[in-house]
């Protein structure tokens, strides 16, 4: 071991090691304030050490991890969201009554993984990644425990992540065979030296893609999103949805942008089936919802949807980082309103599941205007539609595919954007047009996050350029 | 390539041919006798003591889980002292590292009575 690897995962040791020690004090000290502060030192601390890896471009452990700035962008974006995450759960897990330690601890260790996804460039590494970020996620979703929703949505989220994993040990198994080496470098070279057994490689690429799919909810993979989104705690839900999905797409760009651009000619097809048939079946699904949590369960589904989109072209190497590019910005904006649009159903939500159909939505625009705001500023950026960062984010994404040469794949997506607008528009509709008594719950970091993240929405939509100029640096160093 | 399976082709022909065929002898001749010692289900020679379907008081769970985590650590362990010698002091702080990383667990574990039965 070098001092070169030790600096490639410096930032990650430092997560771990305090996520251990946060463990050990929160056990033996029994006090949850301190355990929520000090998982916050920790992220911000790490936060620190991610960013000053920018530009440093390291490569470490016989290239089974790469430090550039493709994964510097996504371990910000997943200490962001861990940091976000507690500011929604300080509040709600006292509420509900499930004010335990081990949610940081987990937190903690869950970004670990998704940060090593980040930096990974070994199939093995991958699979480790994969499963430290999944198991407290799994936990996690079971955390109101004994609330039955939330054993079932642990439970489901438990059998089908593992099994998804069986699909990525198999696809690296096939691959591992058609190249004899698990190393996305070796796997390159290897192809580059017409070495490779296509066909065997095809199959395992085709694996991983399926396995990963599962992970960031694509359609035909889709089907434990919705129960599991519902049934877990409201912030755990938050979580998930941006940290797995982002960790997931980290997968799946590297893997096939870095390592195997020259199978594109069997992958796009599928790419471009998957992404088309996401972007219909999570929208169209998305209107027939009267539950917020599934509404946003289906929304999510759609967005994942947008940014697979990102990765049909990955084959033509002029295309490829301004389509990553894209969905790195995506995935940024798509971070900053989904937390913002669960810091309003937190907001809203009351014990046993309740406070969490469209219903309760009434009348919220008159009694508490402020929040209505922000909610309607997030379900328009989630439409896409300008002023917001959706609508920045969706601009850089279909301007990618269609200089992919892409453009049915586009139209599709504009079109089922307009799907959208239909469901998330009704939530502004309800909230403002019809009468109820809502009760709204006002705690301070809850305020304090939706604040920030409607500001964010409105004003980063703005002034774009420097962070599209940041997701641009953020190319993937190829081989 | 598929000429060189052959072999293993026969064999398996053989061994599926030859393991019908032996049931299928002990069926004609064996003797038939059904007592009820012989229907019950089998506990490695004891008296079956209640059904076999009871239900399972859910610690036993844990204490599997934690069996299967040290006894893993150990599985660990064996590789390790094998080629200790030749990787020497290196080999010595990983596998402290190790046991630092599992001892958190273990730690947690007791502190949250795990290992309590009462």
């Amino acid at each position: 071991m070098t001092t070169t690897d030790l600096l490639s995962v410096f930032p990650l040791l430092i997560l771990i090691l305090w996520a251990c020690l946060v463990l050990l004090l929160d056990v033996f000290l029994k006090r949850e304030r301190l355990t929520t502060i000090l998982t916050a030192i920790g992220l911000v601390v790490t936060l620190g050490f991610s960013i000053s890896q920018n530009n440093l471009n390291l490569t470490g452990f016989n290239n089974m991890v790469v430090v550039d700035n493709f994964a510097v962008y996504l371990n910000i974006i997943f200490l962001g969201s861990g940091l976000l995450a507690i500011s929604l759960a300080h509040d709600y897990l006292k509420r509900m009554g499930i004010n335990r330690g081990e949610f940081y601890v987990l937190l903690m260790f869950s970004i670990s993984g998704m940060m090593l996804m980040a930096i990974a460039a070994d199939l093995i590494v991958f699979f480790l990644a994969l499963e430290l970020l999944s198991i407290p996620l799994y936990v996690l979703a079971a955390f109101a425990r004994p609330r039955v929703e939330s054993e079932e949505a642990g439970m489901k989220y438990f059998l089908l992540g593992a099994f998804s994993g069986g699909f990525v040990v198999y696809g690296i198994a096939l691959v591992f065979g058609a190249t004899a080496t698990t190393n996305l470098s070796g796997i390159a070279a290897r192809i580059a030296e017409h070495q490779a057994d296509i066909p065997l490689l095809t199959i395992g690429a085709a694996l991983i893609l399926v396995g990963f799919s599962f992970k960031v909810a694509v359609v035909p993979f889709q089907m434990w999103t919705p129960d599991v989104y519902h049934g877990a705690p409201s912030a755990v839900t938050a979580f998930m949805a941006i940290g797995a999905k982002a960790a997931g797409f980290a997968a799946l760009m590297r893997i096939f942008v870095a390592a195997l651009p020259t199978l594109s000619e069997q992958i796009t097809p599928i790419i471009w089936v998957l992404a088309a048939l996401t972007m219909i079946v999570g929208n169209i699904v998305a209107v027939a919802q009267s539950n917020i949590k599934r509404m946003l369960a289906y929304s999510s589904i759609a967005h994942a949807g947008y940014i697979l989109m990102a990765l049909v072209s990955y084959g033509q190497s002029s295309v490829a980082s301004v389509s990553v590019s894209a969905a790195l910005f995506y995935l940024l904006s798509y971070a900053v309103t989904n937390f913002g649009a669960w810091a309003v159903v937190i907001a809203v939500e009351k014990a046993e599941g309740k406070g969490l159909a469209l219903d309760d939505y009434a009348g919220i625009g008159r009694k508490y205007p402020a929040l209505a705001a922000a909610m309607a500023i997030f379900m328009l950026s989630f439409t896409g539609v300008p002023p917001t960062l959706g609508f920045v984010g969706k601009f850089y994404l279909f301007r990618a595919v269609i200089d992919g040469g892409y453009i049915g794949l586009a139209v599709i997506g504009v079109l089922t954007s307009l799907i959208s607008a239909f469901y998330y528009l009704r939530v502004v509709v309800i909230m403002y047009m019809r009468d109820g008594e809502p009760e709204v719950r006002s705690e301070p970091w809850l305020n304090l996050t939706t604040a920030f993240t409607a500001i964010a929405t409105i004003v980063l939509s703005i002034f774009s350029a420097p962070i599209l100029q940041w997701a641009s640096q953020a190319i993937l160093s190829t081989f | 390539m598929a000429i060189e399976f052959l072999p293993i082709a026969i064999l398996f022909v053989l061994a599926i041919a030859l393991a019908v065929f032996i049931v299928f002898l002990g069926s004609i001749f064996g003797p038939k006798r059904y007592i009820n010692t012989k229907m019950m289900p089998y506990e490695s020679g004891m008296t079956p003591i209640g059904p076999g379907t009871r239900r399972m008081n859910v610690r036993f769970y844990l204490i599997a889980v934690l069996f299967i985590l040290f006894d893993i650590e150990v599985i660990f362990f064996l590789p390790w002292a094998v080629v200790f010698r030749s990787l020497g002091l290196f080999a010595l702080i990983e596998m402290l590292v190790f046991i630092g990383i599992l001892l958190v667990g273990y730690v947690y574990a007791w502190k949250k009575g795990a290992l309590e039965w009462e």
